[in-house]
């Protein structure tokens, strides 16, 4: 089933009522959090660390068209080819184009929240050409027909269990609920795939001005296979995650690699600069970097410009209990989580559950906290809130409820008397001094939850008449 | 802010939620406040910070509800919230409600003489023992909003820690959200619903007769909850139980 067209609260339904996915997302983020902390604990000045990543995100920001014109322009001395992409349409556009033009049949992808963002796959094996997925997570997702849940760990809301089923499945292995036989299996499956391929396309965690260069971590390797093995690489980038220096990396990758996996570095750092020149053995023939925008340049000027800073480490989801409970396809875009319901609407601006994504946060801060470059997290969910609101994207009920609730507390004597009022209905109600249904709208807090019955005299009555005695006394 | 013998004085903003459901605790924090030689000033008139509109996405109505506030609140000196979430709506999103307009100046002022009462307590008065008494096993949940955007938490500990006879026991995850977080809690239900049910499960392991909290708000989010799974455990305002008005009870 495809949960993508179904409304918003019926995919949070749907995953609520999923024990499998609790089981698979309990561990998952369980293992994340504590590896974090333990990680980022673990550093003497994580404080000043966090704050020099926010400082160059800043930095690379408040100068990203200039970066990414000496990035573009170093590239190009190298001898690779620079495509500016403006959406997602001329992106793929460029890349079909290529593999066209150069013959390329097989391609062989590591992962890339960028290209998942302009939906890539389903473009070129439109054009006829064959992508097969190299990174575990994404390669069991694409077995399985189904889309990354989370940004870092793409098949997070898969237990192992159902992995070894779909692998015997697919693959033909023995039955097994073990992770090293699982991954010898794809690897033997993918070996193949590598050696076919004509082109490998892989993200980019970091571009580098100054080298023209840029730079993939990971922990499987096949990333290193992916841009070194094809005739051909193509790199997509969204055009907000460069640093200007090499020296910057020091920090980025550190807070990468600590807040997402909890490792001190990532077992693999590629950096690339260019196709493979005269005389090297490895390298291939072409480089093409995609610059993508795709929405971001609007974003940059904004009030949703830090969003920009975020480097997708995938903390923050980890971190959130409401991502804890429905995980990453209840949200429905690309981008999930309390950074995502931030993403979703600036970047997939046409998905129709957009204005309530910034709703599905209790505003707890925990993302924020766990922020390697302390992104306010909360404060944007709250402006896209109030930027629905100014659209008219309110359920009637809720505008009702919340004039009348400035009225009254604007107006003390009409407070007074709700309040009394209330009293009185919460009298009604009461049993064994708890209220076990209220009225609607309010039945959905009584659904899981009493409420306490509401006291005969205000704090404020009771202030004032011993105000009164005082004064009297 | 002193009075002319010398008594410090606040201005105590016991917030909608205590004044409308919860009067026993604006109650118990006058006698704390009161035991400590602090005169206390209650301004006619005070509702609400204006956080339920805001956080809605309405900010015309929170801006007309929070700027009524700054005016009854305008030279009061400091204000004293049992409530780390309202305190942190005018310590941390007024200046975001308020930005570039006349009260932006005002808001500041007020953000700056603003307190939670636990911090109020420990961190101004220098107090960590209030005299308190209560027999039995308590645990306690850090609300969000004191917790992350005003940096509470230890402040009530110690107060806990100097409870004559209880038993402070650690509550598991106990900074994870409760599931509350305003219309949320009715908007998102089932997904609320969702979070309660861990914060229940983790309070039931830490074998407490007691649950603490600093927040109105969420402590009826978990009372709630409690109440309706026929739990033994009780959830109170730290306030109740810094001014002894838990009954004790045994499980
Ligand atoms: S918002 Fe912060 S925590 Fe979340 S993915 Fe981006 S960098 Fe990581």
């Amino acid at each position: 089933m495809s949960t993508h067209t179904l409304h918003f609260f019926d995919r949070v339904d749907t995953a609520l009522h999923d024990a499998t996915l609790r089981t698979a997302l309990d561990r998952a983020t369980t293992r994340f959090v504590g590896n974090r902390a333990g990680a980022i604990g673990a550093l003497s000045d994580a404080d000043r660390l966090r704050d020099q990543a926010r400082a160059l995100r800043a930095y690379a920001l408040s100068r990203l068209d200039e970066l990414l014109e000496r990035l573009a322009e170093r590239v190009e001395d190298r001898g690779g080819h620079v495509c500016w992409a403006s959406d997602g349409e001329e992106a793929k556009r460029y890349i079909a184009e290529l593999a066209r033009s150069r013959g390329v049949r097989s391609i062989v992808k590591s992962k890339s929240m960028a290209s998942e963002e302009i939906h890539l796959n389903e473009a070129l094996e439109r054009a006829g050409v064959e992508v097969v997925e190299t990174d575990l997570g994404e390669y069991i997702l694409q077995i399985a027909g189904e889309t990354p849940s989370h940004i870092i760990a793409p098949a997070i809301h898969k237990t192992r269990e159902q992995v070894g089923a779909l692998f015997e499945q697919h693959l033909g292995m023995p039955p097994t609920t073990e992770v090293p036989p699982m991954i010898r299996a794809a690897r033997q499956a993918l070996r193949q795939r590598f050696l076919r391929a004509d082109m490998g396309i892989s993200g980019v965690n970091f571009g580098v001005a100054d080298e023209g260069a840029v730079v993939i971590v990971e922990n499987e390797g096949n990333a290193r296979f992916t841009t070194t093995v094809p005739r051909i690489h193509v790199a997509i980038m969204g055009i907000e995650r460069i640093v200007e220096r090499l020296e910057d990396l020091a920090v980025m990758l550190q807070v990468l690699a600590r807040s997402a996996t909890g490792q001190k570095l990532s077992v693999y750092t590629s950096i690339i600069s260019g196709p493979a020149r005269p005389g090297e053995a490895d390298g291939p023939e072409e480089f093409h970097l995609v610059l993508l925008d795709n929405g971001r340049s609007q974003i940059l000027g904004g009030q949703y410009a830090e969003a920009l800073m975020c480097i997708r480490c995938g903390a923050c989801l980890n971190a959130c209990p409401v991502y804890q409970s429905i995980g990453g396809h209840a949200y429905g875009g690309v981008y999930s989580g309390p950074i995502g319901a931030i993403l979703t609407p600036l970047l997939q601006p046409d998905l129709p559950d957009n204005h309530l994504l910034p709703h599905a946060s209790s505003l707890c801060g925990a993302c924020q906290e766990v922020c390697p470059v302390r992104i306010a997290i909360p404060d944007l969910l709250l402006r896209l809130r109030a930027d629905a609101v100014k659209a008219g994207k309110f359920h009637p009920i809720e505008k009702t409820a919340i004039q009348t609730y400035a009225t009254m507390m604007n107006n003390p004597a009409l407070y007074r008397a709700s309040g009394k009022f209330a009293h009185l209905g919460a009298r009604l109600l009461r049993r064994k001094g708890r209220i076990r249904r209220l009225p609607p709208p309010l039945h959905l807090w009584t659904r899981g939850r009493d409420f306490p019955s509401l006291p005969a005299q205000t704090f404020s009555e009771w202030w004032e008449e011993r105000e009164r005695q005082r004064r009297s006394g | 802010m002193s009075t002319p013998a010398g008594l410090r004085r606040v201005t105590l903003f016991v917030t909608c939620i205590v004044d409308q459901l919860y009067p026993a605790i604006g109650k118990a924090t006058v006698q704390i406040l009161e035991r400590q030689g602090v005169a206390i000033h209650v301004p006619r008139g005070l509702t609400c910070c204006g956080q339920m509109a805001f956080n809605a996405g309405f900010r015309d109505e929170s801006y007309a509800v929070a700027g009524r506030t700054i005016e009854l609140l305008r030279g009061q000196g400091d204000v004293v919230l049992p409530s780390g979430s309202c305190a942190a709506m005018i310590r941390h999103l007024y200046a975001e409600l308020f930005a570039h307009s006349p009260y932006a100046g005002p808001a500041a002022e007020l953000a700056a003489r603003t307190y939670e009462l636990t911090e109020y307590l420990v961190d101004v008065l220098g107090v960590t023992d209030v005299g308190a008494h209560y027999r039995g096993r308590i645990t306690y949940h850090d609300a969000c909003h004191g917790l992350r955007f005003l940096g509470v938490g230890r402040q009530a500990r110690t107060l806990l820690a100097h409870v004559r006879e209880a038993e402070v026991r650690p509550l598991p995850n106990g900074g994870t959200c409760c599931g509350f977080g305003g219309l949320f809690a009715i908007k998102q239900y089932a997904i609320s619903e969702a979070m309660l049910e861990r914060k229940l499960h983790d309070v039931q392991a830490a074998e407490a007769d007691l649950l603490v909290t600093g927040d109105a708000s969420c402590m009826t989010q978990i009372a709630g909850g409690l109440s309706r799974r026929g739990s033994p455990t009780r959830a109170r305002h730290i306030a109740e139980v810094l001014a002894n008005m838990v009954d004790v009870r045994p499980v």
